[in-house]
């Protein structure tokens, strides 16, 4: 579904350096690594929001190019970190952004919504207020309806939860869990907490260094790192009984 | 006190360049406005009170002979007077034959009248015969002191070295001033000192000095009781007060303005200059009794009232406001725009807008006058440009101070670029747009009076007034309207930005 070919990218250094991968319709696949791996900037190229120095990506057999960026984004939906929903929008107009531009009736956007409420869900009610009038719960859940309004087969996410207290993490998680498998969407999950990489991956890529050095069930990462790296990265992990 | 001085000063250092660049200039885009048969005269004057009141002379007599005929005071200085006449803007104004011949028609040899007018022919402009008196530098002192003495003219004055002279700074530098005048008349008094013109007249009041400069129709010189020395060397310059006028006006017209050669003595319009700038009288005032003993002409004069007044100064400023911010907004946030989206120009855009408000804003006007001529429309043009930088460089700047991850969002969204720029960047960037568009409102409120100096009206109007009567309730009436105007604007888009924000 996603195919990412030799892609390399470099700023004042090198970020990506042939990197290749592949996300299997209707898999989650995490891809998780330190601070500046270089896997928010692979989510950036597979969007089509920054250009690739080398290498190709294909979506949907398609190669990205200048000419189908914006029909392409449309069968994609993005969710960030902190939400990125406008200011100055309310939750509703946030929704409708997209479906207005395409020229939506009303009828079809308010039936959208009700559906993609009741999954994820949302109050209608809470769609009328401005984004600096919710939780950061909900704008995450506002934000991943606005990435699911037209129905696209893949998501990516980039560390969507990151912000979030934990009660409310692990809500989210477990709802975007039963989200991903329900709709049967391709996802590409971008986290520094393996853990969550872990129970919403089928397949977890781990990065470093501008470099994908593993890639594999959770299982095959813990019990065949690849390297002494991979084997730090998952004992890092810290366990809220360790020192009792 | 004694604006006139100085204005005349600043007039005479005009230099040559600028003032030939000026004529070029005017003289390519003149005679456009040829043709205007039964439209009223239009009668200019510059900023001092001698020059208005002889403006409403030739008025009045225009209207006195059946014709209509108006008057557009203080219009600025000898050049925008001149440009003004070549281009047909103006059809009349007073001048000096001195002025001519050193600062207009600087550089051409010119020895007599006849001489005078074949030069100025060539511009198609006609000169009246001089009017009777002679706006030069003079010598004056207190009409007793010089009597006791028998001082009547300059040279008379090398009998008195033990006098005290006290000087304007201004005619103590200059060369044809005091310097060239102590070598031609060969003077040598023992006490001599530059100080303010105002001071000076309080010192000849006060007995501290007894010998100071003037220009031969100050209105002080009646206050005073001054005698005016003779000039026996012929040592100053001749200011004779002719009109100058364009050619093909109809004749009745030119007749009109001709009644007044040789028909205004020195004392005559020393009285006049006094009645106005001393005794607070109107100028049309003045000018409607003049012709009535002169002439025994009956001309209406209509005073105005204080609120009509403040009506038009009022329609007349938020018309150049209005207009010019409008305008401006309506530019310059495309321009803002413009900045953000093409890398390219974005340095040299915010330079050039930058650039121009650095013009002084006085010159920025001037500047509009070749282009554009007088009156409001290059008030505007100046006012607009003046207007750019706050709204450009908010746009710019509230555009680019959109978070990136905001941006992201938008684009992966799939919408094109036009799309987001006028439902996600510009409505973000409005509060700092808006706030650009106050401090341009704001601005263009304070800088719009200035108008008033190329004929454009509006605030300034009383102020320049004001200040040529030396008049503190008249500058007022132009200066607290304007504050007035400053802060409603200011309140209004204040009130806009708690609006919106809600």
């Amino acid at each position: 579904m996603i195919s990412v070919k030799r892609i390399s990218k470099t700023y004042d250094e090198q970020v990506l350096k042939d990197v290749s991968l592949d996300i299997p319709g209707g898999k989650t696949v995490s891809l998780i690594g330190p601070s500046g791996c270089g896997k928010s900037t692979l989510l950036r190229i597979i969007m089509g929001l920054i250009d690739a120095d080398s290498g190709r990506v294909l979506i949907k057999e398609q190669q990205l190019t200048a000419q189908n960026v914006l029909s392409l984004r449309r069968q994609m939906g993005y969710v960030i970190q902190s939400g990125g929903l406008f200011p100055h929008l309310t939750a509703r107009e946030n929704l409708t952004l997209v479906t207005g531009f395409l020229g939506w009736e009303g009828n079809r956007e308010t039936e959208r919504i009700n559906e993609l409420c009741e999954l994820t869900n949302i109050a209608p009610s809470d769609l009328d207020r401005q984004p600096d009038g919710l939780s950061g719960g909900q704008a995450q859940r506002i934000s991943l309806m606005r990435a699911l309004m037209l129905d696209p087969d893949i998501i990516l996410l980039d560390e969507p939860l990151g912000s979030i207290d934990p009660l409310v993490r692990y809500e989210l998680q477990r709802d975007l869990k039963g989200i991903f498998k329900k709709l049967r969407k391709t996802v590409l999950l971008v986290t520094h907490d393996l853990g969550e990489a872990a129970y919403l991956g089928d397949q977890i890529a781990l990065m470093k260094s501008g470099t994908i050095i593993q890639k594999g069930t959770i299982n095959d990462i813990v019990s065949n790192p690849a390297d002494s790296f991979v084997e730090q990265f998952v004992n890092a992990q810290r366990s809220p009984l360790e020192d009792v | 006190m004694h604006s006139e001085v100085r204005w005349r000063m600043c007039e005479m250092k005009t230099s040559a360049a600028p003032a030939l660049t000026f004529l070029l200039l005017s003289f390519l885009l003149g005679n456009v406005c040829e043709a205007r048969q039964q439209e009223p005269v239009r009668a200019g004057t510059k900023v001092f009170t001698e020059s208005v009141v002889l403006g409403e002379l030739v008025t009045q007599s225009i209207q006195s002979d059946g014709r209509q005929a108006e008057l557009i005071k203080q219009l600025g200085g000898t050049q925008i007077l001149w440009n003004a006449l070549l281009d047909g803007e103006i059809d009349v104004y007073p001048e000096y034959t001195g002025t001519i011949t050193e600062e207009i028609l600087a550089g051409s040899e010119i020895g007599s009248i006849a001489e005078l007018d074949s030069v100025l022919a060539t511009y198609g402009i006609e000169m009246t015969r001089p009017l009777g008196f002679n706006n030069t530098y003079a010598i004056g002192m207190k009409e007793e002191v010089a009597a006791e003495r028998g001082i009547r003219t300059i040279t008379d004055l090398r009998n008195h070295p033990g006098l005290s002279y006290g000087f304007s700074n201004e005619f103590m530098d200059r060369s044809d001033g005091w310097p060239g005048l102590r070598q031609a008349a060969g003077l040598s008094p023992e006490d001599v000192r530059g100080l303010d013109h105002d001071l000076a007249y309080r010192g000849l009041e006060a007995g501290n000095i007894q010998v100071i400069d003037l220009y031969s129709t100050d209105p002080e010189i009646e206050y005073y009781d001054l005698r005016v020395l003779e000039d026996d060397l012929g040592y100053f310059p001749e200011y004779e007060a002719v009109y100058l006028y364009r050619r093909g006006l109809d004749k009745n017209v030119v007749e009109s303005i001709r009644r007044f050669e040789g028909a205004i003595s020195r004392s005559e319009m020393v009285r006049m200059n006094a009645a106005v700038k001393i005794d607070r009288e109107g100028d049309a005032v003045v000018a409607s009794r003049f012709l009535a003993d002169t002439f025994g002409i009956d001309s209406e004069v209509y005073e105005e009232g204080l609120w009509d007044r403040l009506l038009r100064h009022t329609i007349d400023h938020l018309y150049l406001v209005g207009i010019s911010l409008g305008l401006a907004i309506l530019f310059a946030i495309p321009l803002g725009v413009l900045a953000v989206k093409v890398k390219s120009i974005e340095t040299p855009l915010l330079g050039a807008v930058g650039i121009l408000q650095t013009v002084p804003s006085l010159a920025l006007l001037v500047f509009m006058i070749p282009l554009f001529g007088i009156g409001a429309f290059p008030a505007i043009a100046a006012l607009f440009l003046y207007s750019l930088l706050p709204i450009v460089r908010n746009t710019h700047s509230g555009i680019k101070s959109i978070a990136g991850p905001l941006m992201e969002s938008a684009r992966a969204l799939g919408l094109p670029n036009t799309f987001i720029l006028r439902r996600v960047e510009l409505p973000l960037a409005v509060p700092s747009i808006l706030a650009g568009i106050k401090t341009s409102a704001v601005i263009n409120v304070g800088t719009a009076t200035l108008g008033a100096l190329i004929g454009a009206g509006g605030y300034g109007q009383p102020i320049l007034t004001g200040i040529r009567l030396d008049s503190v309730p008249l500058i007022l009436e132009g200066a607290i309207p304007a504050a007035v105007l400053a802060l409603l604007v200011q309140g209004f888009f204040d009130l806009i930005e708690k609006w919106i924000s809600k």
